[in-house]
C-alpha cells in the first residue's frame, strides 16, 4: 500500500474564493460558515441570516452557479469555488429583470428573504428561461416567507421570465 | 448558532480520508453534504474534534452501469441522481425518492451517500434503497465489506458503519423490465420528512397476478421496515383487486410506529395501510406502462 | 383656492365631524389639483435598495471595534439559581466580559417596566434582565457574555457553570389556574394575575329564557411570529459626550429610548435608538424591554467598545414573546330563528411566566367576539395565568383571531343545530349600515367605548358569497363527492379594531432645493410607509412622490410616538402626515402669497410650483417658497408661525376605528390521510380608504399565509416539564409557497369619520378570521365539529374518526 503525504488538520486556513467575479484571499477559522464570511469579512451583507440550519433559505447564494445554503457551508469550502450573492444582480439605478418585476409585483415586503428568493430564482431562469408553475413552486418551496404569502413572489418570476 | 471548535481536513484522495478516520475513530466526523451534520454541528448536538471533509475526492462522485444496474458513489449530489438517465432508465424509484427530499437548493449539496449513512428514520432514501434491494459498500483502511440494506441498517440513526470506515458507493441492481414501482409519501408540507411513507416495487405476470413484491416504509420505525406477510398476502393475487386492501390491513396490524409532535402512531399506522394501498395501485399502473 | 381659511372650523364641531371636513378639504384640494399618488398602486420607493442587497438590517450595522455578545439561557423551565461561576468564562480568550445579575447596576437589575397597566391585574409580574435567584421559562436569560466574536461568545457561554435547582414547573394552562399548580411566582400565592368580566345588558337572564341554548368548549394554542429577522441590538457609546447610540430591531424605538435614558439616567436627547431596516414585526419585536435591550447598551458603556447581539432562531423560539393559547367556555342563546338572545364566555388566558404587556390580548379577544353582530346580553370574564412558558404579547391579531374563532364557530353551530343556511343565520344578526355609530356597551384595548364607526356588514358577506360561489355550492360540493372528492366551504366574519391612540406624529420640511423630507414616529416593517405616507404628501403638496423622502424609526429625526402595532400606522401616522401636509400646504400658499404679491384664495400649488391662477407666469417653486420662509435678514411674519416651510403635526384618535371584513374558503381534504389542500380563498376587507391598493393587498395575502399557518401547520409544542419541543424550523412548520394560494380580494369602503382620510387599518386581516374560516370549511367538508386550532394531519383524522362515532347532544333546551 502506498503511503500517501499526511495532511494535518487545521483551524485556520487561507482560501482564495471567487466573489461575484473578483479573487479574494483571506484566512479564515475553518468553522466560520460561508454566510459570516460573506456578510462579515467581505461586507457583503445582501446574504442574510434567518436559522442557521438550512431551512428558511434566507442565506441563499451560488456556488458555481447551484443555489445553495450559505449557513450549512464552511468559507474553507469554498476555496477555489465561484460565489454569487444578490449584489451581483443589480443595482439600484440598473435593476435585473428579475429585480424589476419583482418590484412591479410588490413581491417583497421586509426584504429579509429576498435575496434568497432572487438566487433561487436567477437559477431558475438560467437554467430554464420560462419554467412552468410546477418548476417555479419547487423552487419556492425552498424559501420561507412570512410577510408576502408567496403569490406575487411566483407572478414575479413568471414575469421576469416571459 | 455557531459550531464548536474543531480541526479540519479535506484530503483529495479516498485514502486519505480513510487514513484520518482511521486516526482520529470516533473523534472524527465525515462532512458530505453537510445538510443534515452542519445543523447539528450548530446547534452543538454534534462537536467532532476533526471534520473530514470529502467533497474534494473526485472519485466517491459517480452513476456507472454496474451489473446491469447501477452503481452510485456516495458523494454523488442527490440532484445529480435525480435527473440522471442511467438512474431515471434503470432505477426510476431511486429518482423519484430523490425528488422528495426537501427542495432543490438542499439537493444540490446534499448526497446519496450522506444521507444513507446518516439513515433518518423518516427519510426517503433508506426505503427506497432497501425497496431495491441496494448493497453498500463501506471502505477502511482495513479493506472493503459489502452489505445488503438490512446488514447496513441497524437501527435509529444507526448503520454498520464503524468509526473509520466511509460509505463510498451503493449498488442497485436494476429493475427488471416487467417490473413497477411507486414511492409514495405524506408529509406536513411539500418536502418535509414524510410522516409515513412507501417504496414498492411490483412484478404480475400476463394475468395480472402479482408474483414478487416488496415494501419498505419510512417514517413508522427506527429505520426501513419491511413487512413480509403483507408482501406475502399479494402474492398470486390479482393487484390491483381485494387483496390490495388486505395487504394494507396487514401492514396496519404490524406496524408499531412512534408518536411524536407531528403525529401519533396510530396516525402513521392508518396512514402507512393507505399509501401502500396507493403504491401497490400505482406501481401496478407502471408494470403495464413499461411493458 | 386654499382649503386654509376653512380649516379654522368651530370649536363646537365635534371630532368626527371636524375630521369629516378636514378630510373632505383634503381630499377637495387633492382632487382639484389632480391627485396622482393617493390611492394608487405606486411602486415602493425602499424596493431599489432591499433588492440589491442594500438594506440595513441590524446584524448589517457593523461598526469598527464591534464585541459581539451571546446569552446563557434557563434550560429549566422553573428552578432556583443557586450558584453561577464564570470565572472560566471570563479567563478565555477574546472574551471582553461576563454579566450575571450581580453585575447589574440598579436600577438595571430591577423588574422590567409594567407596559400596560388594568385595574384588575393584580399580579403585574415583569421579568428582571438577567435571572437573580430564580428563572421561570426554558429560555429566560442567566448571564450575558461578550466576546471578540459569536463563536467566541458562545463558547465562553458553555464556561459559565449554573448551579440550578430544578423546581415542578407547571405548564398546562388548566392546572396552573386551578388550586394545586405550582406557584410560577410564590409571593402571588397565586397564577391567577388578573380575572376580568364585561358585561353587558342582563345575560343571565337571556340565558334563562331562551329557547335554545348551545355550549363549547374551544382550545387555541400557542404559536409565534417567526419573522425572518430574528432580534437583534447594536449599541454604541461615546463616553466623553455621553452619547448612546441604539439601533434595535424594535417596532418601537421611541418609547425603547425614553425607557433606555430613564433607566441610564441620561437626557433623553443623548440616546438615539434607530430602528433600521426591520425584517418582520408582527408583534413581539414592540416589548420594553427585552432583556437584551439592556444588556447590549450596558455592555457598550461598561467596555467602552460598540457591542452587538443578534438572536439566533433557537433563542427566537424561546425568548421571543409568544401568544395564541386560550381555552373558552362559551355558550349561545338564540331564539328560534337563530338571532342572537346572549352570549358567554369564561375563558383562561395563557400569560406564560409574566405579564409585562398586559391584559391586551385577552381583552382584544373578549372585544373582538361580538363582531359584526347585534349581541344585546354579553357576559365575557377571563383569567389571566401564569404558566412556565414564555412571555406572551400580541402576535399579527391579538387576540381577534380568538373572539372570531368563537362567534363564528357559534354561529356555524346554531346554522346546523336549527337547519338555518350559515350565511342566513348571519345575515338575521347583522348589525345594519344605519345602525352607525354603534356602541357595543363594551370597553376596547385603548380604554374607550367600543363604538364601531362605520362600516356595511351586509354588503361584505353578499360580496364574499358572490366571489366564493356560495349560491352554486351545495351542487359543486354534490358534483365532488359522485367523483370521490371531498370539498368544503368555510365562512367567517369579523369585525377589527383599528387605529387607536393614543397619538402619532409627523413633521414635513421643504428644503430650498424643493424636495420634501418627512419624519414620522412609527417604524415600518415591511409595510411600505416610506411610499405609502409619501404618496399622503405628495398629494399635499403638489410634488412627485418620488420627490418626497421620508424617514421613520429614527428618534432623531422624529421624537413623539408610540410605535407600530395593532393596524394602527396608516390610520393615526397617516392622519398625522395629512396634516401636517396641509399644514405645509398652507404655509407654502401664505409664504408665496407674500412672494407674487396675491391672496391666497388666487393661488394654485401643482408639479412642484405655486402660481396665480390664470397667469401660470407668475409663480415660484415650492423651493424658492422654502428659501423664502427662512431669511437672512429682515424679519418673519407672526402668522408663519416659525421660520421655514415645515410643520410638524399629531394625530390623536379619540377611539379607534373599525375595519371588518369576510374571508371564504374551499377546501380539499383527503378523508384517509387528513391532508388538507386549499382549493381557493377569498377575502373581501373594508378598511375605509384606501391609500396604496398594492400594498393593501400585500398586507392581506401575508396576512392570509399567517392565518394559513396558524390553522393548519404552527403550533409551538411544550412538554410537561416545560421544555420547548418546537424550536426549529423542522418542526415549527411555516407554510410554505406550496400551502398558499393566491387570495381572491375584494374590497369594500365604508370611510371612518374619526380621521381625516377616512382610512381603517388592514394588517392583521388576512390573519384575523383565517382559523374560524378553516373550521367552517373542514366541518362542512368532513361533518365534523372542530373546536381547536391548530390542526394537523394527525389531530384531523382522529378528529374525522370521532365524528363517525354518535354524537353527543350538547344542546341543553330542545
Amino acid at each position: 500500500m502506498m503511503r500517501t503525504r499526511r495532511r494535518i488538520p487545521v483551524s485556520q486556513a487561507q482560501i482564495h474564493v471567487r466573489v461575484n467575479g473578483s479573487e479574494v484571499t483571506r484566512t479564515v477559522e475553518v468553522r466560520r460558515t460561508l454566510a459570516d464570511f460573506l456578510r462579515e469579512d467581505l461586507g457583503l451583507t445582501g446574504t442574510h441570516v434567518g436559522c442557521e440550519h438550512g431551512v428558511c433559505g434566507a442565506c441563499t447564494v451560488l456556488l458555481d452557479g447551484r443555489p445553495v445554503r450559505s449557513c450549512l457551508l464552511f468559507a474553507v469550502q469554498a476555496d477555489g469555488a465561484e460565489v454569487t450573492t444578490v449584489e451581483a444582480l443589480g443595482t439600484p439605478e440598473a435593476l435585473s429583470p428579475l429585480q424589476q418585476a419583482f418590484m412591479d409585483h410588490h413581491a417583497l415586503q421586509c426584504g429579509f428573504c429576498t435575496p434568497g428568493f432572487l438566487m433561487s430564482a436567477t437559477a431558475l431562469l438560467r437554467d430554464h428561461p420560462r419554467p412552468s408553475d410546477e418548476l417555479i413552486r419547487e423552487m419556492m418551496g425552498g424559501h420561507l416567507c412570512r410577510c408576502t404569502g408567496y403569490a406575487a413572489i411566483g407572478e414575479a418570476v413568471k414575469t421576469a421570465g416571459a | 448558532m455557531k459550531p464548536a471548535p474543531f480541526e479540519y481536513l479535506a484530503p483529495r484522495r479516498r485514502l486519505e480520508a480513510l487514513e484520518a478516520l482511521s486516526e482520529y475513530g470516533v473523534e472524527a466526523k465525515a462532512l458530505a453534504g453537510g445538510q443534515s451534520l452542519v445543523p447539528l454541528l450548530a446547534m452543538r448536538l454534534a462537536r467532532p474534534a476533526v471534520l473530514v471533509d470529502l467533497n474534494r475526492i473526485r472519485d466517491l462522485a459517480f452513476i456507472r452501469p454496474y451489473n446491469g444496474g447501477l452503481a452510485i458513489g456516495a458523494m454523488t449530489r442527490q440532484r445529480t441522481v435525480e435527473a440522471h438517465r442511467l438512474v431515471v432508465a434503470r432505477v426510476p424509484l431511486l429518482a423519484e425518492a430523490v425528488r422528495c427530499i426537501a427542495h432543490p437548493q438542499i439537493r444540490a449539496r446534499g448526497t446519496i451517500g450522506g444521507s444513507l449513512a446518516h439513515a433518518d428514520p423518516s427519510s426517503e432514501l433508506p426505503a427506497a434503497a432497501a425497496a431495491l434491494d441496494a448493497h453498500f459498500v463501506l471502505a477502511s483502511v482495513r479493506g472493503e465489506r459489502v452489505l445488503n440494506s438490512e446488514q447496513f441498517f441497524t437501527g435509529y440513526l444507526t448503520t454498520a458503519l464503524e468509526p473509520d470506515e466511509l460509505l463510498t458507493e451503493v449498488r442497485l441492481p436494476a429493475l427488471l423490465p416487467d417490473a413497477g414501482w411507486a414511492f409514495v409519501e405524506i408529509a406536513r408540507r411539500h418536502g418535509d420528512f414524510a410522516l409515513a411513507g412507501v417504496a414498492a416495487v411490483l412484478r404480475l405476470d400476463g394475468d395480472g397476478r402479482c408474483t414478487e413484491a416488496q415494501l419498505v416504509f419510512t417514517g413508522v420505525g427506527p429505520g426501513p421496515v419491511r413487512i413480509p406477510q403483507a408482501e406475502q398476502a399479494l402474492l398470486g393475487q390479482q393487484v390491483p383487486g381485494p387483496s390490495v386492501a388486505e395487504m394494507a390491513r396487514i401492514v396496519q396490524d404490524n406496524l408499531d410506529p412512534p408518536t411524536d409532535i407531528h403525529a401519533t402512531a396510530d396516525y402513521r399506522r392508518h396512514a402507512a395501510g393507505v399509501l401502500a394501498g396507493r403504491a401497490m395501485l400505482q406501481a401496478a399502473n407502471r408494470t403495464r406502462e413499461r411493458r | 383656492m386654499c382649503a386654509a381659511k376653512t380649516l379654522l372650523l368651530p370649536f363646537w364641531l365635534d371630532i368626527p365631524q371636524r375630521s369629516r371636513a378636514i378630510r373632505q378639504a383634503v381630499v377637495l384640494e387633492a382632487h382639484k389639483m389632480g391627485t396622482r399618488w393617493f390611492g394608487e398602486r405606486i411602486r415602493r420607493v425602499e424596493d431599489p435598495r432591499l433588492l440589491t442587497g442594500r438594506g440595513s438590517y441590524v446584524d448589517d450595522i457593523h461598526p469598527p471595534n464591534l464585541l459581539h455578545g451571546a446569552v446563557l439561557r434557563s434550560p429549566h423551565a422553573r428552578a432556583r439559581v443557586v450558584r453561577i461561576d464564570a470565572s472560566k468564562a471570563r479567563a478565555m480568550p477574546g472574551v471582553a466580559a461576563v454579566y450575571t445579575h450581580a453585575d447589574l447596576p440598579p436600577p438595571l437589575g430591577d423588574p422590567l417596566p409594567r407596559l400596560i397597566p388594568h385595574p384588575t391585574l393584580i399580579h403585574h409580574k415583569t421579568q428582571v434582565a438577567l435571572a437573580a435567584d430564580i428563572v421561570r421559562h426554558v429560555g429566560e436569560p442567566v448571564a450575558f457574555v461578550v466576546a471578540e466574536s459569536r463563536y467566541l461568545a458562545e463558547d465562553a457561554l458553555e464556561a459559565i457553570e449554573v448551579e440550578y435547582d430544578p423546581l415542578p414547573a407547571v405548564v398546562d394552562l388548566e392546572t396552573a389556574a386551578g388550586p394545586d399548580g405550582p406557584l410560577v411566582h410564590e409571593d402571588a400565592g397565586t397564577n391567577v394575575a388578573a380575572h376580568y368580566t364585561q358585561r353587558v345588558g342582563d345575560p343571565e337572564g337571556a340565558f334563562a329564557s331562551a329557547p335554545r341554548v348551545f355550549r363549547e368548549r374551544i382550545r387555541m394554542d400557542r404559536g409565534t411570529a417567526a419573522s425572518m429577522e430574528t432580534r437583534g441590538v447594536v449599541a454604541i457609546w461615546d463616553g466623553r459626550m455621553r452619547n448612546l447610540v441604539i439601533y434595535d430591531s424594535t417596532q418601537s424605538p421611541i418609547p425603547i429610548r425614553n425607557g433606555l435614558a430613564r433607566l441610564f439616567g441620561l437626557p433623553q436627547n443623548n440616546v438615539r435608538v434607530i430602528a433600521p431596516d426591520v425584517g418582520g414585526g408582527f408583534g413581539p419585536k414592540i416589548m420594553m424591554f427585552y432583556p437584551e435591550e439592556i444588556l447590549v447598551p450596558l455592555a457598550a458603556m461598561r467596555l467602552n467598545r460598540p457591542v452587538k447581539w443578534i438572536e439566533d432562531r433557537r433563542e427566537n423560539f424561546v425568548a421571543t414573546n409568544q401568544e395564541r393559547e386560550q381555552i373558552h367556555d362559551v355558550e349561545i342563546a338564540v331564539d328560534g330563528e337563530g338571532r342572537i338572545l346572549g352570549v358567554r364566555t369564561v375563558f383562561l388566558h395563557d400569560a406564560g411566566a409574566y405579564i409585562a404587556y398586559g391584559l391586551i390580548v385577552p381583552i382584544v379577544a373578549s372585544t373582538t367576539l361580538v363582531g359584526p353582530y347585534r349581541i344585546p346580553n354579553y357576559h365575557c370574564e377571563f383569567k389571566a395565568v401564569f404558566t412556565n412558558k414564555t412571555q406572551v404579547s400580541p402576535y399579527r391579531g391579538a387576540g381577534r383571531p380568538h373572539g372570531v374563532f368563537i362567534m363564528e364557530r357559534l354561529m356555524d353551530r346554531v346554522a346546523r343545530e336549527l337547519g338555518v343556511d350559515r350565511a342566513e343565520v348571519r345575515r338575521r344578526n347583522l348589525i345594519q349600515p344605519d345602525e352607525f355609530p354603534y356602541d357595543t356597551g363594551l370597553i376596547y384595548q385603548d380604554n374607550a367605548p367600543l363604538i364601531y364607526d362605520s362600516g356595511n356588514y351586509p354588503a361584505v358577506l353578499e360580496k364574499t358569497l358572490g366571489m366564493i360561489g356560495y349560491a352554486q355550492w351545495p351542487q359543486q360540493q354534490a358534483e365532488a363527492r359522485r367523483e370521490g372528492r371531498t370539498l368544503g366551504l368555510g365562512l367567517a366574519l369579523y369585525v377589527e379594531g383599528t387605529g387607536i391612540g393614543p397619538y402619532e406624529g409627523c413633521r414635513i420640511t421643504v428644503e430650498p432645493t424643493g424636495k420634501v423630507f418627512a419624519a414620522t414616529s412609527v417604524g415600518t416593517q415591511g409595510q411600505g410607509h416610506f411610499t405609502v405616507f409619501a404618496q399622503i404628501i405628495a398629494d399635499a403638496l403638489g410634488v412627485d412622490v418620488r420627490d418626497v423622502t421620508v424617514t421613520t424609526g429614527d428618534t432623531a429625526a422624529f421624537g413623539w410616538g408610540t410605535g407600530t402595532f395593532a393596524s394602527r400606522s396608516a390610520v393615526v401616522a397617516g392622519s398625522a402626515v395629512a396634516l401636517a401636509g396641509q399644514a405645509v400646504r398652507e404655509k407654502a400658499l401664505t409664504v408665496a402669497s407674500g412672494l407674487l404679491e396675491a391672496s391666497t384664495d388666487d393661488l394654485e400649488l401643482a408639479g412642484g410650483k405655486i402660481f396665480v391662477r390664470g397667469a401660470p407666469a407668475r409663480s415660484v417653486t415650492l423651493g424658492e417658497v422654502a428659501t423664502a420662509a427662512n431669511p437672512l435678514r429682515g424679519t418673519i411674519p407672526k402668522e408663519w408661525e416659525g421660520p421655514g416651510l415645515e410643520a410638524a403635526r399629531y394625530f390623536a384618535p379619540p377611539r379607534g376605528s373599525f375595519a371588518g371584513g369576510c374571508h371564504a374558503a374551499i377546501v380539499e381534504v383527503d378523508r384517509d390521510t387528513g391532508a388538507v389542500r386549499v382549493e381557493r380563498y377569498v377575502v373581501v376587507h373594508d378598511c375605509g380608504t384606501v391609500i396604496n391598493p398594492m400594498i393593501l393587498d400585500g398586507q392581506i395575502q401575508g396576512g392570509v399565509a399567517q392565518g394559513i399557518g396558524g390553522a393548519l401547520y404552527e403550533r409551538l409544542v411544550y412538554d410537561e416539564d416545560g421544555q420547548l419541543l418546537t424550536q426549529t424550523f423542522m418542526d415549527y412548520l411555516l407554510p410554505t409557497a406550496a400551502e398558499v394560494p393566491r387570495a381572491e380580494i375584494g374590497h369594500v369602503e365604508t370611510p371612518s369619520p374619526l380621521n381625516p382620510l377616512g382610512v381603517k387599518g388592514a394588517g392583521e386581516a388576512g390573519v384575523i378570521p383565517a382559523a374560524a374560516v378553516f373550521a367552517s370549511a373542514l366541518d362542512d367538508a368532513l361533518g365534523t365539529r372542530v373546536a381547536e386550532m391548530p390542526l394537523s394531519h394527525s389531530l384531523l383524522l382522529e378528529m374525522l374518526r370521532g365524528a363517525e362515532a354518535p354524537a353527543e347532544d350538547r344542546s341543553v333546551h330542545s
